[in-house]
């Protein structure tokens, strides 16, 4: 990977960012790439996998308040490698960057971290688990028990997770297809977490409970050069079960899409291209972006019609990678609250 | 319509060529040097701006080690790790380059090298194997250091990855963290995390860019006395042409031409040529400006440390500010004039202007008006500290001078006409009298001319003579040198002790005492300090106080700054105080400095060991090379006496290389100013000089009485020039100095210099006066004869 990718990967507050998620690269010098059939290896596969160009630890949290009021938070680290090595001390080779997020149904609050590795200012251990930067954390002895820390100027906030159900692994046992090209990456999620902890924001603070979905995803492949960005969705529905599902946008105007059924005992059946269908219902501005923050979700096998409603439809986040990221209201064929994420707009 | 009222109105300027030479090159003169300084100005804002985009200095707060501490990688994580938004710099020099590393992930956006600049600059290329500079440093490096070339790297600098830069310098350790102003909610302690770093406010750091401001404001001031005295010559020619169209004008205005066509017309011809002269004075000035900055670019490094780009750039906003400020003075000068042509009669037969009545009330009036700007001036400057006030004050001064001077040179013309014993006399100051409203304008150019050179002179060779005692003070040892370690240090210590050669070891560290930014000095009180200091106020045996470790010594710029005197107590550290027992000078030195003796610097900083000696000996040359062969010391480390000296000369006379080349500038415009202005009046003397010719005189006679005016004129105005020139070198000494670098000078006169300014300014008048005396002496007869015979 040369630097200028590198830096439109980590700096240049670029409209690619789903390009940056699934690992912009020309080719790939090096690194390993994802093949299907991988058998997972826990705890070490929640660590840092550095010969993969890009991975992140992925998690938000969908929570209700003492006082009643919907909020959601988002924690992320990401990495990306300039070369599958490690490197030594600030000639480390691996970037770490950071995003975190609350929303209240009238405010969005964001901040951003970034870090290099080989000096110990970031970084990923396997056992116990601990995910770093700066005095961001998310960590436990093990992944089912963590406790998850990040401040910004304006806000932070403390919480603790327990996971109540298994870990599930998307498309081909965690081999995640990307494009019609085949484009690839890991992908497991732990989506089952109860989560309880403290908000501060500049009112005070706020006694919060809900429930919370942790991505781990990793490749070195780019996306197709003709995929511009995507719109994800993680839904917890009011009946116990969750939908994984993304459609990943190409400038032809058509989509690739994928999701994931995941019963309330962890048992997850995987779609491939077309079987989700997302449809935007309705465009909303924010600054000088119009985005989709109300959908039309469908699923025929299991009978899924929902509409998804942004709780704040200003939820942009507005960093070095600019992206919309905020909680959702579900209702038609299901109820309940989940996540959306929308890129390249 | 307009068109040919325009065509009309031009055609006066092709009978008189002079006339348009003297109004395209006043507006030229006056547009060149405001320019010019305006240039440089900006040249020097958009390096500092460089520097503030490379460095951040005075921008952010900066943790640093306490005295003989480091800053290790894992202090860093750890403060990242507590929630402290720093990132990491280190500094040093390569190949006489200073070089920074930096930490672009974590760097505040506001620097040149952060993430989100970097993309520009960066492309395709490995930052962690580059270094970023401008092309004039890039070519320090030899081929082994990738360089990339980005013209805003501030001069003298390069910009690297901290893993690059520690590589080059060999160096692991972090200079400084930079304290991003934004930072989390939740914080530890800086105390509880790093008890070894120390934060340092902004307000603790030194300023360069308000030190600087001091030095542009100063050029912007002569910049603008400039363009005041070419705005003199604009003044008298546009007033002369719209005389002597009068009869034309009118004219026009007799065959239909309305009164807003015509003003428009003259206001389109008079802006049209104003551009003309402001483009070409605009190029001038771009010359000035490409003359002058090398200079302005050693003072400024000599002076306060801060780089800026010897090189000239044209910028368009900088075109468009010169050429905006010559059509505005130009419509301030013409305004008068077409005021009156809406008065102009269109019947009335256009008169020549009547003989000029120099009534007393007029300069009364003057007077009063300069009383009354010299009073407020005064007000403004004891009201308002700082160092706008104080040019201000310099504004006030020199306008009142300028409005008070007719007054003058009427009062000395009536009791010279009164003294007359003969017609000839009496009729020569009669005619002086009634010609001074015509020339006052430009003898007040002259006036502003010499009192600003005596002003200037008087300042620069009242601070070279403090400042060459001061040296002798100061660089009395006769070899200086640094050494490189503790170990060097004390092997010369033993070194020459053993030959019982005089050493004077100094230790500094630079902190905050007062809260100010300061170097602490710990020096060996010995017969040198004794013999060659000279303070500025002190107790009574100074040095054996300060030598008891009871007292300590100050520069004036850390007394002015502090406002703490002889007697008053310091805070050297939080808790220890001491008296102030003497003040000393230090100029040219933009840093607050407090000194105490040896010992008692040992205590309060244990690790610090001397760094640098001055040393007494009757041969240096052969110690130099002894110390360079028996204690390894590197040559370039050593400096003798005399060079030194001879370097702290030049850095001072290049100082004011710039305010003496404006000098002489201003004088040459003046003296223009008033060739024109005796040019032009020349023409209308005609009809006033006629009589007298009939009457028996002369045309070589009347030719000489006209040179003897100009040059008496103009000595009037050097003996009026030099009591202003005094008081604005008084003020320059005692409040502009002051305020701008921290020290005050003593005042010394130099009345020789003054003579010979006078000279030079009687040379001018002469040879401005010339040129019209000789048209006159040749002025045909039928001319003057003609003036009876038609009535103009």
């Amino acid at each position: 990977m040369n630097v200028k990718l590198l830096i439109l990967l980590v700096f240049l507050p670029c409209n690619l960012i789903a390009q940056s998620f699934s690992g912009l690269g020309s080719t790939a010098e090096g690194f390993t790439n994802p093949i299907p059939n991988k058998s997972f290896n826990f705890p070490l596969d929640h660590g840092s996998h550095n010969e993969y160009r890009v991975e992140w630890w992925y998690l938000t949290a969908n929570l209700i308040g003492e006082d009643g009021i919907p909020y959601g938070i988002q924690w992320t680290l990401f990495r990306t490698a300039r070369s599958p090595t490690e490197g030594n001390s600030w000639l480390s080779n691996q970037i770490w960057f950071a995003h975190a997020a609350v929303t209240t149904p009238k405010e969005h609050f964001t901040t951003e971290r970034f870090a290099r590795g080989g000096i110990g200012q970031a970084g990923v251990n396997a056992e116990p688990f601990e995910a770093w930067i700066d005095e961001w954390s998310l960590r436990g002895e093990n992944f089912d028990e963590l406790t998850l820390k990040a401040t910004g100027s304006n806000f932070s906030y403390r919480m603790s997770l327990e996971a109540k159900g298994p870990i599930v692994f998307h498309g081909d046992k965690g081999y995640s297809i990307k494009s019609s090209e085949g484009q690839a990456s890991y992908y497991y999620s732990q989506p089952f977490f109860e989560i309880k902890g403290t908000l501060t924001l500049p009112e005070g603070t706020i006694n919060v409970t809900g429930s919370a979905w942790l991505d781990r995803e990793w490749s070195s492949q780019p996306l197709s050069e003709n995929q511009s960005g995507w719109d994800w969705f993680s839904l917890s529905l009011d009946n116990g079960a969750k939908l994984m599902g993304f459609q990943l946008r190409q400038t032809d105007g058509s989509t690739f899409s994928s999701s994931s059924w995941i019963e309330p005992n962890g048992s997850l059946t995987s779609y491939g291209n077309k079987e989700f269908v997302a449809k935007p219902l309705n465009l909303h501005t924010v600054g000088e972006k119009k985005l989709p923050t109300h959908w039309r979700l469908l699923l025929k096998d299991k009978n899924v019609d929902l509409n998804v409603k942004a709780i704040n439809p200003n939820a942009w986040m507005d960093l070095s990678i600019p992206y919309w990221e905020g909680p959702v209201e579900i209702s038609g064929s299901h109820s309940g609250r989940g996540y959306l994420e929308m890129t390249g707009y | 319509m307009i068109v040919s009222c325009l065509f009309t109105l031009l055609s006066h300027w092709s009978r008189n060529p002079l006339q348009i030479f003297a109004y395209l090159s006043g507006v030229a003169l006056a547009t060149a040097l405001w320019s010019g300084v305006q240039a440089i100005n900006h040249e020097a804002k958009v390096s500092y701006r460089a520097a503030a985009q490379t460095l951040g200095e005075g921008q952010y707060d900066l943790i640093q080690p306490k005295q003989d501490k480091t800053i290790s990688v894992v202090d860093y994580v750890n403060l990242r790790k507590s929630g402290w938004l720093v990132s990491p710099v280190v500094d040093g020099y390569l190949d006489n380059v200073r070089l920074l590393g930096m930490d672009p992930l974590t760097l505040p956006s506001s620097f040149l090298f952060a993430n989100a600049n970097l993309t520009n600059s960066i492309s395709g290329n490995d930052f962690f194997e580059l270094l970023v500079t401008n092309e004039n440093t890039s070519k320090n490096f030899g081929p082994n250091v990738e360089v990339i070339i980005d013209k805003n790297v501030a001069p003298g600098i390069a910009v690297g990855d901290i893993s690059l830069v520690q590589r080059l310098i060999n160096k692991n350790s972090i200079s400084y963290l930079i304290v991003n102003p934004i930072q989390p909610l939740e914080q530890t302690k800086l105390e509880e995390i790093a008890p070894h770093l120390a934060i340092i406010n902004t307000e603790q750091m030194t300023d360069i860019s308000q030190l600087t401001d001091s030095f542009h404001l100063n050029l912007s001031a002569f910049g603008l006395l400039s363009f005041a005295v070419g705005l003199f010559i604009v003044h008298s020619t546009i007033g002369l042409a719209f005389e002597q169209r009068r009869a034309m004008m009118r004219s026009m205005r007799s065959m239909g031409v309305s009164l807003r066509i015509l003003i428009i017309s003259v206001t389109t011809e008079m802006m049209i040529l104003a551009m003309i002269g402001a483009i070409f004075g605009i190029v001038l000035g771009y010359l000035i400006a490409g003359l002058l900055l090398p200079d302005v670019a050693a003072t400024l490094r000599g002076l306060y440390g801060a780089n800026i780009s010897g090189t000239l750039q044209s910028r368009p906003d900088w075109w468009l500010s010169g050429l905006i400020i010559a059509l505005l003075g130009t419509g301030l000068a013409m305004s008068s004039q077409i005021w009156q042509i809406t008065k102009l009669p269109i019947l009335a037969s256009a008169k020549p202007r009547a003989w000029m009545v120099v009534t007393t009330s007029y300069f009364t009036l003057q007077m009063k008006a300069s009383v009354a700007l010299l009073t407020l001036g005064s007000i403004f400057a004891i009201l308002f500290d700082g160092l706008v006030a104080g040019f201000a004050l310099l504004g006030a001064l020199l306008i009142s001078a300028a409005i008070a001077l007719p007054a003058f040179l009427a009062w000395c013309l009536r009791k010279l006409q009164k003294s007359a014993n003969t017609p000839l006399w009496d009729w020569f100051w009669a005619d002086t009298r009634q010609q001074l409203p015509g020339l006052s304008l430009a003898l007040m150019a002259l006036l502003l001319a010499v009192s600003a050179n005596i002003g200037v002179s008087t300042m620069v060779s009242s601070f070279r003579l403090t400042f060459i005692s001061f040296l002798d003070q100061r660089l009395a040892p006769e070899l200086f040198l640094q050494v490189a370690s503790k170990d060097q240090s004390s092997e010369l210590n033993n070194f020459l002790s053993e030959r019982g050669i005089e050493v004077l070891p100094l230790m500094s560290v630079e902190t905050v005492i007062s809260k100010q930014p300061a170097e602490l000095f710990g020096i060996k009180i010995g017969n040198t300090y004794r013999e060659n200091w000279r303070f500025l106020d002190a107790v009574e045996n100074p040095w054996d106080t300060v030598q008891l470790g009871k007292a300590i010594i100050v520069n004036e710029q850390f007394a002015r700054r502090a406002n703490l005197w002889v007697s008053d107590r310091v805070n050297i550290s939080p808790d220890f105080t001491l008296p102030i027992a003497a003040i000393v000078g230090d100029y040219g030195n933009p840093k607050g400095q407090v000194i105490v003796n040896e010992e008692l610097f040992s205590n309060l900083f244990p690790q610090l060991y001397p760094a640098r000696f001055g040393i007494r000996t009757d041969n240096p040359a052969e110690l130099e090379s002894q110390i360079i062969n028996q204690i390894g010391i590197d040559k370039n480390s050593i400096i003798d006496q005399k060079s030194l000296k001879a370097f702290s000369m030049e850095v001072f006379e290049r100082t004011f290389l710039v305010t003496s080349a404006l000098n002489v500038l201003t004088l040459g415009v003046a003296s223009f100013a008033i060739l024109m202005s005796l040019l032009t009046l020349a023409d209308r003397r005609i009809p006033q000089l006629s009589p007298v010719w009939a009457l028996g005189l002369t045309r070589s006679q009347l030719g000489k009485l006209e040179l003897v005016r100009a040059v008496l004129l103009a000595l009037f105005v050097v003996i009026f020039s030099i009591p202003t020139g005094l008081v604005l070198a008084w003020v320059l000494l005692n409040v502009i100095n002051v305020k701008a670098f921290g020290w005050q000078l003593p005042m010394f006169l130099f009345p020789f210099e003054y003579l010979k300014l006078g000279l030079y300014a009687l040379c001018a008048a002469f040879l401005a006066a010339t040129w019209p005396s000789l048209r006159l002496i040749k002025t045909p007869p039928s001319d003057l004869l003609k003036v009876f015979a038609s009535e103009r």
